[in-house]
C-alpha cells in the first residue's frame, strides 16, 4: 500500500539492482533478485517472473510462488537465447549494431532458470507451443478425466490448459493406469491420486511452509502415488492450504467436497475472525449460505494461506436458532417493522434519564472498529465505563495468533477495552453489586461467563444486549438487538500488527438481525443527537479523522489489502515490528487443529464464539 | 591391426591376482599415491607457483580424460567448475551404480582390483581438497560392497585412508554407500539425492549443479569408477603422456563391454578410437563375430540408451588426415572408429561403452519392447514427459508384442518419443528412453509396420474388434 499514511515513515528502500531482459520483442525491467519463498534471502530472478511483468503468460502446474521451486511439470518450457560472445569473449554484433543473440538449442523451464542479462525469452513460438500440448497431453492420458463429479471443475488447471492447448481427440489407445482413489489422508483431507499430477505443491507446502513432513511420493515412474508417510496422519492446522494450492482435483476438502460446484459460489472479500492475526479470506457462497472460506492474498498479513481453524469456522453463521427478532418489552404484537424503531427510541429514552456514572459497556473485540467508535463515542456522552474481553487460545508461528479477538487492537485504539483488556470487568461487577450502575450494554459477549453472573444481571434495572447467537446473557436481556456475523456486513478490523482491513458483506442477515454500527449509529443519534455518517464508507473516514491513530486513512485508501497503523502497548511501547510472515521457524507449529468446539461457550455448538 | 591395451585391466583375471591390499602392494599399489603426496610445489616460468594438488589438477586437465560413465564430459574441465571459494567442504563421490543396460566394466574393477579405484579415489581427493568421500554402488553389488568395505579398512590400517595420509598431513575418509536397486541413481544429481537420503528425484540444473550445490549444497566432484582409475594412471604416467594413448581428443584406454550375439562376449580394454566398431564386433581377440550362419542386424552402440546402428548403415564422417587437412568420408556403420566423437557424428554415443550386438535372429519389436519397459520400470516419475512418455511406449510396444497391433503404430510410436527428449525433462533419463524408440522405429519402421498390419489383418479375420479397448493379458506391471 503505498497511500499516503502518516504513520509510516520508513526511510527509502535503498536502490533494487535490476536487470533487463526481452520477453517476446518487449523489454523489461525486473530486480536482479528476489526473496526466497521460504529463506527470504535473495535468490536470482527467474525467466517466469519476468514473463510476469512482460505480461506474458507462462502456463504452469507445480510452480507456485510461495513455494520453493520443483520443476517438475514442465509446462512452463520456453525459448531463450542469450547475447552471442565471440572467441574472443567480446559480444557479437548485428550488422545494425544491436547485440546479437543466439537462440539455445534446447529449451528451459522457465520457473528455475535464472535471467542473465541481455536475455530474451519467447513464449509464443511454435516449438513452445507444441512443448505444452506435449506436456498436456502427457498429463491427460492416465487422468481419470472425471469433470463432470470433480470438485476442482471450474477452477481446474488442467480444464484451463486443455482450452489452450488440448487436443479435442485423445489418441491415447492403452489401459490407463490406475491408483487409490478416496484415500483418506486425514480428518480433513480425502485423496485422489488419479487425478493428482504429481506436481508436489502439497508437498513442497507442508514440509517447507508449515514443517510437517507428512506427505510423499510412493512407486516409481507412471505409478507414482501421492500418499502420507505410512502410520502418519496429515493433519496440522494448514492441511487445507493444500486443497488451494492442488492445480487440479487431487486433494478435497472434506468439508467442502460435493457440496456446491464451484461456479456457482459468489466470491466476497472478506476477514477471517477466529484471531488477531487477521488473514484475507474469499467467502464463497450461494443463495445466502456460506459454503467455504479461502484465503487471499496478502503479503502483510497471510500471504496466501490460513489455518484449518479459522477456515472452518463458519457454519455457526448458518445455524437455525440464530436471533432474528428484536426483543421489547413494551413492544409485544408491534409490526415487525416498527419492532427496531420502536426498540431505539426507548432504549434511546432510557439513556438519556440515566444519570453519569450509572451506565456501563461491554463491547467485544469481535466487533468492528467502526461499531467500537461508535459505542465508544456514546459511552463517553453517557459517562459510562467501557470494556472488552480477552480471549486466548494457543498459538502457532505461522498465523495462528494467541488473541482470539479479531478487533483487540480495534478495541484498545477506539477507547472501548480497558488496559489491560478486561480490567474493567470486575469494576463493572461491582458497579452492579453496589447498585451504582442501573444500566449495562453488552454487545456480542456473554458476560455471564465473564465475572458478571445471572444474579448480578438480574439487579440491574436495564440490560441491553446485542448478539448473534442465544447464551445466557441474551436470555436475560429486557432488549435485544439481533446482530450480524462478518459475513452479513461490511467494515473493517485493526489486526494484532494493527493492519487495518476491510471486508464485504457475502450474505444478507436472518430474520431482523441488522448491522451493528448501522443501528448503534441511530441509537447515538436518538440519544445524544449526534449526527454520524450514513454509510460504512463515511463512518469509517469519519472515525479515521476523529481517531488519532487512524487519522489519514480513508475507506477506499484501504484496498483490498488494508494500512498499517502504529499499535501502542503498555509494556512495550509502540509495536510496529511489522514482519513478513516467515515460516522457517515452524517448531512451535500445532499439528492439530484446535478444538474449535472447545473454544466456545459450552452451551453453543461447535464455532459459536468467533463469531464476529 | 587393433589390439588390447590393458592399462586398467592389466591384472585384472591374471591367475593368483587376488582383490586384497597386500596382492595389490606387490604389483605396486600405492606407489602413486605415495608419489603424488610428496609433490613438492612448482614454480612457473611467470612467478606462480603451483601446489601439488593443483599440478594434479593440470595434468588431468592435459590429460583429456573424458568421463567414463556415460556423457564423455572433460574430467579436467568437470574439476576446473568446482567452487573452490564457498568456504564450505568439497565432497567427491564414487559411480559405482554402473546400471547402464549392457555394461558390466565397472564390476570387473570393483571386484577384483579394488585398491585401484581406491588409489585413484584419493589422488583425486587429494587434487580436490576432498576430505570426505563417498563410494555410492548399486544396490545388486552386494559382494562388491563387502570387497570395498573390506579394502577401505584394509588401506585405512596403511594409512592410505584416515588421518595425516602417509605423514604427508591430508585427512580422507571414504565411506561405502550401497543403492537400493534403481537405475536413476547412476544420475549424478539423482545419486546426491539418494546419498543425502531422499527418493532419488534428479535435481534441475540450473541452480543444482553437483559442483557448486551437489551432496548437503555443497561443491560435488561425481566420477566414475573407470574414470578415477584413469586419473590414477594420469597421476602415474603424466597428462601429456596419457593423452598419447588413444586419439585427439579421444584419449587414454577405455573398458568396452560387449554383449549379445557374438561368440565371445565380454570386457575389452582397448585405446580409445583405435579399433573399429567392426572390428571390437568380429576381431577374435574381441568379441570374435557372430554366431556360425548369422547376420548381423543392428548394434547398439553404447548401452541400450543409445540410438542404434543398422548394420549396412552409412555416415559422412571428417577426418583429419596426417596433413592436417579435413576430409569427408563415407564410413560403413562397422568401420566407425569406437570413441567418442565418431559415435556422435553418426548420431548415435558411445555412452557407457556397452556394445550390444544384434544378429538375423532377433526380433526387433520384442527388443524394443523388452528395453522400453525397463525404462518405464526406472522412471523416476519426478517429470511429466519421462514419467508419462516412459511408460506410454512401453504399453504400445507390449501391444505390439501381444497380436494387438496396429499399422499406425509406428508412426504413434515416434510421435510419442519426439515429445520427450531434448531439454523437456529434468535429466537425461528422457533421452535415455526415447532415443532407442526413435531410433528403432526410424531405422526398423518396416517391422513395425508390418508387424502392426499383420495384428489387424489376423483381427479381421477373427472379427474381434480393435486392440485399444481391449484389456491386454499383462501390461508392463500394470
Amino acid at each position: 500500500m503505498s497511500t499516503a499514511l502518516p504513520t509510516q515513515t520508513q526511510p527509502a528502500p535503498p536502490p533494487v539492482d535490476k536487470i533487463k531482459v526481452r520477453v517476446n520483442g518487449k523489454d523489461v525491467e525486473v530486480p536482479r533478485t528476489t526473496p526466497d519463498p521460504v529463506s527470504g534471502k535473495p535468490v536470482p530472478t527467474t525467466m517466469i517472473q519476468a514473463c510476469f511483468a512482460a505480461g506474458a503468460i507462462v502456463p504452469h502446474y507445480c510452480y507456485h510462488p510461495k513455494l520453493p521451486v520443483a520443476g517438475n511439470c514442465r509446462m512452463c518450457l520456453v525459448e531463450f537465447g542469450t547475447p552471442a560472445v565471440g572467441p574472443d569473449r567480446k559480444p557479437i554484433l548485428n550488422p545494425d549494431g544491436t547485440t546479437k543473440v543466439a537462440k539455445s538449442p534446447r529449451p528451459a523451464i522457465a520457473c528455475a532458470t535464472p535471467l542473465t542479462p541481455g536475455m530474451e525469452i519467447y513464449t509464443d513460438t511454435p516449438a513452445v507451443k507444441q512443448m505444452r500440448e506435449g506436456v498436456l497431453e502427457f498429463l491427460l492420458i492416465n487422468h481419470p478425466l472425471d469433470c463432470p463429479i470433480c470438485d476442482q471443475a471450474g477452477e481446474c488447471r488442467l480444464q484451463e490448459y486443455s482450452v489452450d492447448y488440448g487436443q479435442s481427440a485423445s489418441r491415447f489407445v492403452e489401459t490407463k493406469v490406475h491408483k487409490p482413489k478416496r484415500v483418506d489422508l486425514g480428518p480433513r483431507i480425502v485423496l485422489d491420486d488419479e487425478r493428482c499430477i504429481l506436481c508436489t505443491r502439497c508437498i513442497r507446502f507442508t514440509r517447507d511452509i508449515v514443517g510437517d513432513e507428512a506427505l510423499g511420493i510412493v512407486n516409481r515412474g507412471s505409478y507414482n502415488t501421492l500418499t502420507a508417510y505410512p502410520g502418519k496422519v496429515f493433519d496440522n492446522n494448514y492441511t487445507l492450504n493444500a486443497v488451494d494450492i492442488c492445480p487440479v482435483g487431487a486433494l478435497t476438502s472434506k468439508d467442502f467436497r460435493f457440496q456446491m460446484r464451484v461456479w456457482f459460489l459468489k466470491e466476497t472479500k472478506s476477514l477471517c475472525t477466529s484471531c488477531a492475526t487477521g488473514c484475507n479470506i474469499v467467502i464463497g457462497s450461494r443463495e445466502e449460505k456460506i459454503y467455504r472460506y479461502e484465503p487471499r492474498e496478502n503479503d502483510a498479513v497471510n500471504a496466501c494461506w490460513m489455518c484449518d481453524y479459522g477456515r472452518l469456522n463458519y457454519r455457526w453463521i448458518g445455524r437455525s436458532d440464530r436471533l432474528v427478532e428484536v426483543r421489547n418489552p413494551k413492544a409485544e404484537g408491534r409490526r415487525q417493522s416498527e419492532r427496531w424503531a420502536a426498540a431505539i427510541d426507548e432504549i434511546a429514552g432510557k439513556l438519556k434519564q440515566a444519570p453519569a456514572g450509572s451506565v456501563a459497556v461491554v463491547a467485544s473485540a469481535r466487533q468492528t472498529n467502526e461499531e467500537l467508535y461508535l459505542l465508544a463515542k456514546l459511552a463517553k456522552a453517557l459517562g459510562a465505563v467501557t470494556d472488552s474481553v480477552p480471549r486466548t487460545g494457543a498459538s502457532d508461528r505461522l498465523l495462528l495468533n494467541a488473541d482470539r479477538n479479531p478487533n483487540s487492537n480495534g478495541a484498545r485504539l477506539t477507547g472501548i477495552a480497558a488496559e489491560p483488556m478486561g480490567s474493567n470487568l470486575p469494576k463493572i461487577a461491582e458497579g452492579i453489586r453496589s447498585g451504582r450502575i442501573k444500566t449495562l450494554i453488552v454487545v456480542g459477549e456473554d458476560v455471564t461467563r465473564h465475572g458478571l453472573g445471572a444474579d448480578l444481571l438480574g439487579k440491574l434495572e436495564t440490560l441491553i444486549v446485542s448478539d448473534i447467537l442465544p447464551n445466557a446473557t441474551t436470555r436475560l436481556a429486557h432488549y435485544l438487538l439481533p446482530g450480524c456475523a462478518q459475513a452479513e456486513k461490511r467494515g473493517t478490523f485493526t489486526n494484532t500488527k494493527g493492519r487495518v482491513q476491510k471486508f464485504m458483506k457475502a450474505v444478507e442477515p436472518p430474520g431482523e438481525a441488522r448491522a451493528e454500527w448501522d443501528f448503534l449509529r441511530a441509537l447515538a443519534l436518538n440519544t445524544t443527537g449526534q449526527k454520524d455518517a450514513v454509510s460504512i464508507e463515511g463512518l469509517f473516514n469519519q472515525m479515521a479523522v476523529e481517531i488519532p491513530s487512524f487519522n489519514g486513512l480513508t475507506w477506499a485508501g484501504l484496498g483490498d489489502t488494508g494500512a498499517t497503523v502504529k499499535i501502542y502497548c503498555q509494556d512495550r511501547g509502540i509495536d510496529d515490528t511489522e514482519q513478513p510472515l516467515t515460516p522457517t521457524e515452524t517448531s512451535n507449529i500445532q499439528h492439530r487443529t484446535p478444538n474449535i468446539q472447545s473454544q466456545g461457550a459450552r452451551e453453543k455448538p461447535a464455532g459459536a464464539t468467533a463469531k464476529i | 591391426m587393433a589390439q588390447e591395451y590393458r592399462q586398467i585391466l592389466k591384472y585384472v583375471d591374471q591367475p593368483g591376482y587376488t582383490p586384497d591390499i597386500d596382492c595389490y602392494l606387490r604389483n605396486g599399489g600405492y606407489e602413486v599415491l605415495k608419489r603424488v603426496v610428496a609433490l613438492p610445489p612448482k614454480t612457473l616460468p611467470n612467478g606462480q607457483t603451483l601446489s601439488g594438488p593443483e599440478q594434479l589438477r593440470q595434468e588431468v586437465m592435459a590429460s583429456g580424460l573424458r568421463g567414463r560413465g556415460g556423457a564423455g564430459f572433460s574430467c579436467g574441465l568437470k574439476w576446473s567448475f568446482v567452487d573452490r571459494k564457498s568456504g564450505k567442504p568439497i565432497y567427491l563421490i564414487c559411480n559405482a551404480d554402473e546400471s547402464e543396460p549392457g555394461t558390466f566394466k565397472d564390476k570387473q574393477i570393483l571386484y577384483k582390483d579394488p585398491h585401484q579405484m581406491i588409489e585413484g579415489m584419493i589422488i583425486a581427493c587429494y587434487a580436490n581438497d576432498v576430505h570426505l568421500a563417498y563410494i555410492y554402488i548399486r544396490g545388486e553389488f552386494a559382494e562388491g560392497a563387502k570387497i570395498l568395505n573390506r579394502a577401505l579398512k584394509d588401506a585405512r590400517a596403511k594409512n592410505f585412508l584416515g588421518k595425516n595420509i602417509l605423514g604427508c598431513g591430508y585427512d580422507l575418509e571414504i565411506h561405502v554407500h550401497r543403492g537400493a536397486g534403481a537405475y536413476i541413481c547412476g544420475e549424478e544429481t539423482g545419486l546426491i539425492e539418494s546419498l543425502e537420503g531422499k527418493r532419488a528425484y534428479p535435481r534441475i540444473k540450473p541452480p543444482y549443479f553437483p559442483a557448486v550445490l551437489g551432496l548437503y549444497l555443497c561443491p560435488t566432484i561425481v566420477n566414475n569408477v573407470e574414470t578415477l582409475c584413469a586419473v590414477r594412471h594420469i597421476a602415474a604416467l603424466g597428462g601429456a603422456q596419457y593423452a598419447k594413448l588413444g586419439t585427439p581428443n579421444n584419449t587414454g584406454t577405455r573398458i568396452v563391454s560387449i554383449s549379445g550375439h557374438v561368440r565371445k562376449p565380454g570386457y575389452y580394454e582397448v585405446e580409445v578410437g583405435k579399433a573399429t566398431i567392426g572390428e571390437l564386433i568380429n576381431d577374435p581377440i574381441f568379441g570374435g563375430g557372430l554366431r556360425e550362419g548369422r547376420k548381423l542386424k543392428a548394434v547398439i552402440p553404447g548401452g541400450s540408451s543409445s540410438k542404434v546402428f543398422k548394420a549396412g548403415e552409412r555416415f559422412k564422417l571428417k577426418r583429419r588426415g596426417l596433413d592436417g587437412k579435413e576430409t569427408e568420408q563415407e564410413v560403413d556403420m562397422l568401420d566407425l572408429p569406437y570413441d567418442f566423437d565418431s559415435l556422435i557424428a553418426a548420431g548415435s554415443m558411445s555412452g557407457s561403452g556397452a556394445i550390444i550386438v544384434l544378429d538375423d535372429s532377433t526380433d526387433i519389436v520384442a527388443v524394443l519392447a523388452n528395453m522400453s519397459e525397463f525404462y518405464a520400470h526406472e522412471s523416476c516419475g519426478q517429470c511429466t514427459p519421462c514419467r508419462e512418455g516412459s511408460l506410454w511406449m512401453a504399453k504400445v510396444l507390449h501391444r505390439l508384442t501381444q497380436g494387438e497391433g496396429r499399422k499406425g503404430d509406428a508412426e504413434y510410436l515416434a510421435r510419442i518419443a519426439d515429445n520427450i527428449p531434448g531439454g523437456r525433462t529434468v535429466c537425461a533419463f528422457g533421452e535415455a528412453c526415447s532415443w532407442p524408440v526413435q531410433s528403432f522405429v526410424a531405422k526398423f519402421k518396416e517391422e513395425f509396420v508390418a508387424r502392426g498390419a499383420a495384428d489387424e489383418e489376423h483381427r479381421a479375420q477373427q472379427g474381434t474388434g480393435p486392440a485399444a479397448k481391449r484389456e491386454l493379458a499383462a501390461s508392463p506391471q500394470g
